[in-house]
């Protein structure tokens, strides 16, 4: 382990703590654009962070102490999703602790204490966001693996560095492979992070909301840190994306210049995203809740063909 | 540039390979002839590569073919008949499309391990494309089967055809001049004449669906 591995690490945490409101807020910003409303500021985001974080947390009565641990829980769980994954440099100290797979359980870990949060209070949103959650959840997340695993072929590897490393440093090749794979997790990462034709993030108390039913009886301190989290969950899949599909810019070992360079790439590539995830919200229409079942199964078939397809053409 | 030929060869086919699945779980008649289109214009995508990199002048004009036909042409008679017929409902499947998915998963896999010593045998450009092919023409008939309604399986046909030419181009680097415009013509006059089939169809029963064609008589 390095300094400069360190220092790259620590920078890596830091820059997705600090970019992943500011892209939810470039997000809403075009969403709005493009919706011919009048745009949010582009700080939005942290200026609802710092109201929150004044604000006194009002707790229910019959709240557990796990209602009041799983924002710290599904916090940690999302920055330390976002260490793991290769955003400014692949010479991270912490990735060699977890691999493709416990990026997926990271995920999974967070859903379920966010999901037991929800019902532990006792009310009927809250309980019937859980159930949503985790239906999308058991769904979306075997989708995301064969996802990975598409790319995890192609470079034998499953540690994201790795595949990062090897996918952005040898001869530029076109894997079919990953043209099928970007479209499943494009699907996945719709669902999972509760965008427009799965959930619309911007619903609050009707009878469709998924994301905003599971945090409704939160406020405060602890409503901020939720709030945060899912910012980090997007720029966590952003990332994985941009990993996964156009993983050049990001740095190697070794190579301070590089590192420097790298913060640029990262945000021009998040901007454009950005910009596509606001097109596709507009564009489509949200989908009946029995809809996504289906939805999703399709995302997970698309990544089986994918890897199919990789088997197939031998690439 | 010239390495990138047959790599962009097989994403052109899995692009073909996506959009079949695609159909599969379209329930809407609009988007599935945009699927249609799209896939259209992929073929003649994977046609004009084959034929830059084998130097085959014939392939460009089987894809000149494709475009103004399957591009062109008859995704805009389509599109004609179905505002005519006024039939942009939702398709309606005989098993659910889940259920279809994963059998056209099932397909695809046969397809794949059949195909896979026959193109180990195969010296052309893009021998990988004859498992992707199968598959194509195995899903677009699967989709003739399950659809109800006559559009979709009309289709369904097309996008079977789709494949069909695919196979050819890939694998064999093109079929006589001959064929191929022979192959073009019968599709436009089938699909002329499904056409025609449809608004009698309509007519009789007041409905696309075909389960109306298995009684022979009104009681």
């Amino acid at each position: 382990m390095s300094a400069l591995g360190i220092v790259s690490q620590l920078l890596a945490i830091v820059a997705a703590l600090l970019l992943a409101p500011l892209l939810t807020g470039w997000v809403n910003q075009w969403r709005a654009r493009l919706q011919n409303k009048s745009a949010p500021p582009l700080l939005q985001p942290y200026r609802v962070l710092h109201k929150l974080f004044n604000k006194e947390s009002v707790l229910a009565e019959h709240a557990s102490p796990l209602f009041r641990m799983a924002p710290y829980i599904v916090f940690g769980c999302m920055v330390l999703a976002c260490a793991i994954i290769p955003t400014l440099s692949t010479d991270l100290p912490l990735s060699s602790a977890a691999d493709a797979i416990a990026l997926v359980g990271l995920f999974a870990l967070a859903r379920v204490f966010i999901s037991l949060a929800a019902m532990d209070v006792g009310t009927a949103f809250g309980t019937l966001g859980a159930r949503r959650e985790m239906l999308i959840g058991f769904l979306a997340e075997p989708a995301l693996l064969m996802v990975l695993f598409c790319a995890s072929l192609i470079t034998k590897s499953t540690s994201l560095t790795t595949i990062v490393e090897t996918l952005g440093h040898r001869e530029l090749a076109i894997y079919p492979s990953l043209l099928v794979a970007g479209v499943a997790f494009t699907m996945v990462s719709l669902a999972e992070n509760a965008r427009v034709p799965v959930d619309n993030p911007e619903t609050h108390l009707e009878l469709t909301m998924i994301h905003e039913a599971l945090i409704l009886e939160y406020s405060g301190r602890h409503l901020a840190l939720l709030e945060w989290a899912a910012s980090l969950k997007l720029f966590a899949y952003s990332c994985v994306g941009l990993a996964l599909f156009f993983p050049w810019g990001v740095a190697q070992a070794d190579a301070p210049l590089a590192l420097v360079l790298a913060l640029p790439a990262l945000v021009v590539k998040l901007a454009m995203g950005g910009i596509l995830l606001a097109f596709i919200e507009t564009l489509s229409a949200k989908m009946r809740i029995f809809r996504v079942p289906e939805f999703l199964a399709t995302a997970f078939l698309l990544a089986v063909i994918g890897l199919l397809v990789n088997i197939l053409l031998g690439v | 540039m010239t390495q990138f030929v047959p790599q962009l060869t097989n994403l052109f086919a899995t692009m073909i390979l996506m959009l079949s699945f695609a159909m599969i779980s379209q329930r809407r008649i609009v988007s599935l002839i945009n699927l249609f289109t799209l896939q259209g214009a992929a073929l003649v995508a994977a046609s004009v590569l084959v034929g830059y990199a084998t130097h085959q002048p014939d392939l460009y004009v089987s894809a000149g073919l494709t475009l103004v036909l399957k591009v062109v042409l008859i995704p805009w008679l389509l599109h004609r008949v179905i505002r005519r017929l006024n039939v942009r409902w939702d398709v309606e499947t005989l098993i659910n499309i889940p259920t279809t998915m994963l059998v056209g998963i099932g397909l695809v896999i046969f397809s794949f391990s059949l195909a896979l010593p026959i193109s180990r045998l195969s010296t052309s450009m893009a021998s990988g494309s004859l498992g992707i092919a199968l598959a194509c023409v195995l899903l677009s008939f699967m989709m003739m089967i399950t659809r109800s309604k006559a559009v979709p399986q009309v289709i369904g046909f097309l996008s079977m055809e789709n494949g069909l030419i695919f196979a050819a181009t890939a694998v064999t680097n093109g079929m006589p001049m001959i064929v191929e415009i022979g192959i073009a013509l019968d599709v436009l006059v089938g699909v002329l004449i499904l056409g025609v089939f449809m608004f009698q169809i309509r007519e009789q029963f007041d409905s696309l669906d075909i389960h109306n064609l298995e009684t022979l008589k009104e009681d």
